[in-house]
């Protein structure tokens, strides 16, 4: 199998962000095949078969939702952005406007996957890291 | 704000950009047994016990005829190693320095390092914690003076493992000592002493401050559990005109479930 997540040399980079761009990779597949199932459904008349189709892209959905919770939890800033534009009634665009402008200057994604909501350093399991 | 406290410290974003990831840095470094044990959570600050899957009878029930019983956990321990940072170094790195005096914050995070080490490896009474090595049923091999002669007790553990059915692969946590008398050794012939015991263990070797002597351990998993509270985390103390007082922080438990799957290696 490949590699394709990193974007540098997994040698290089630290446990954590490596979890973080798997998880990243598998949110991406995770929209992916919502996608993919939205279609067939589009033109699947059988309704035993769209039974099914809609069963596994609800599986699909809570895939999506944990992947993207998990992320969240690992970047603050990520999730501050999110809090302001995810749930919230109104306009998207202005809401994302807004919830960028609120979470200030720093980069967003700056904090990166290591800090975690709760204010710890985020250093979790070290398992894999030694050689 | 949670109970860190960190919006009451006079810290800039860039300041704290600067602690976190200096003592992500020295941390990392330092972390043996998590490199080594299952690690399960954070569970947050509020995360109190862990669940033994136990209970003990009660001697009295509220009423004849019922029979009782009392769940057992293993309550979290909290530690905390303090440490100050001068408001002048972080008034300097605000503006530009890249040379700032962090001494006292890298001297905490080693001393919470180890005293996870400590724990997890050799036992915390007091917090009910019983360490890796000294909860090992198998007798403690002698690594012996001679470094190069470290793979006869190395491959002696791993064979006790075998012996015991613990599968591999198996890792070798050093102290500090050992560690470096490992580094510093080529055998006859000049082949790495490290990549000897590599090849023994089929794992890695890990830097483990706070462990006296040598542990051999299985890594199948299932054995060792690390349950965190409330992960590392930098908090406020409080300040002066001189000093912030800040503190590394963490609450966890740790089980020993297979006490057959480690071997301890005297110094």
């Amino acid at each position: 199998m490949g590699f394709d997540q990193y974007h540098e040399p997994p040698d290089e980079l630290p446990t954590d962000t490596r979890t973080f761009a798997r998880l990243c990779a598998s949110l991406t597949e995770e929209a992916e095949a919502i996608g993919w199932y939205q279609q067939r459904l589009a033109v699947e008349p059988d309704p035993e078969a769209r039974a099914i189709m809609l069963d596994a892209q609800g599986e699909e959905f809570k895939h999506f939702s944990m992947d993207l919770e998990f992320l969240l939890r690992r970047t603050p800033t990520w999730r501050a952005i999110a809090e302001g534009i995810i749930f919230q009634p109104g306009d998207i665009v202005e809401n994302g406007e807004e919830a960028e402008a609120e979470v200030g200057e720093g980069e967003p994604g700056a904090d990166g996957p290591q800090r975690d909501a709760s204010g710890s350093l985020g250093i979790g399991s070290l398992r894999g890291s030694a050689r | 704000m949670n109970h860190l406290l960190r919006p009451l410290a006079p810290v800039s974003d860039s300041g704290w950009k600067l602690l976190d990831d200096e003592a992500t840095e020295r941390l990392t470094a330092a972390l043996a047994a998590r490199k080594l044990v299952e690690f399960s959570g954070p569970h947050g600050w509020e995360h109190s016990a862990t669940n033994l899957g136990r209970a003990s009878a009660l001697a009295s029930a509220p009423c004849e005829g019922i029979v009782a019983t009392q769940r057992r956990v293993l309550p979290l321990a909290e530690l905390r190693a303090g440490f100050k940072v001068s408001l002048s170094e972080l008034r300097d790195h605000d503006r530009g320095a890249v040379d700032v005096d962090l001494a006292d914050l890298d001297d905490a995070a080693h001393r919470i390092a180890r005293a996870e080490n400590i724990a997890v490896f050799h036992g915390w009474e007091d917090a009910g914690v019983a360490g890796i090595a000294e909860a090992s049923p198998h007798r403690t091999v002698s690594l012996g003076e001679n470094t190069d002669a470290f793979p006869r007790p190395v491959a002696a553990a791993v064979e006790l493992l075998l012996r015991a059915g613990i599968a591999g692969p198996y890792a070798l946590a050093l102290g500090r000592e050992e560690y470096t008398r490992v580094v510093e050794t080529a055998e006859h012939g000049g082949y790495p002493l490290w990549e000897h015991l590599r090849r023994i263990i089929e794992g890695p070797i890990v830097w483990a401050p706070g462990v006296r002597g040598a542990i051999v351990l299985s890594l199948r998993g299932g054995d060792f559990l690390y349950e965190s509270g409330q992960d590392l985390s930098i908090g406020y103390e409080s300040h002066d005109s001189e000093f912030v007082h800040l503190y590394l922080e963490e609450s966890f438990s740790f089980l020993v479930a297979t006490p057959e799957a480690a071997v301890a290696l005297n110094a």
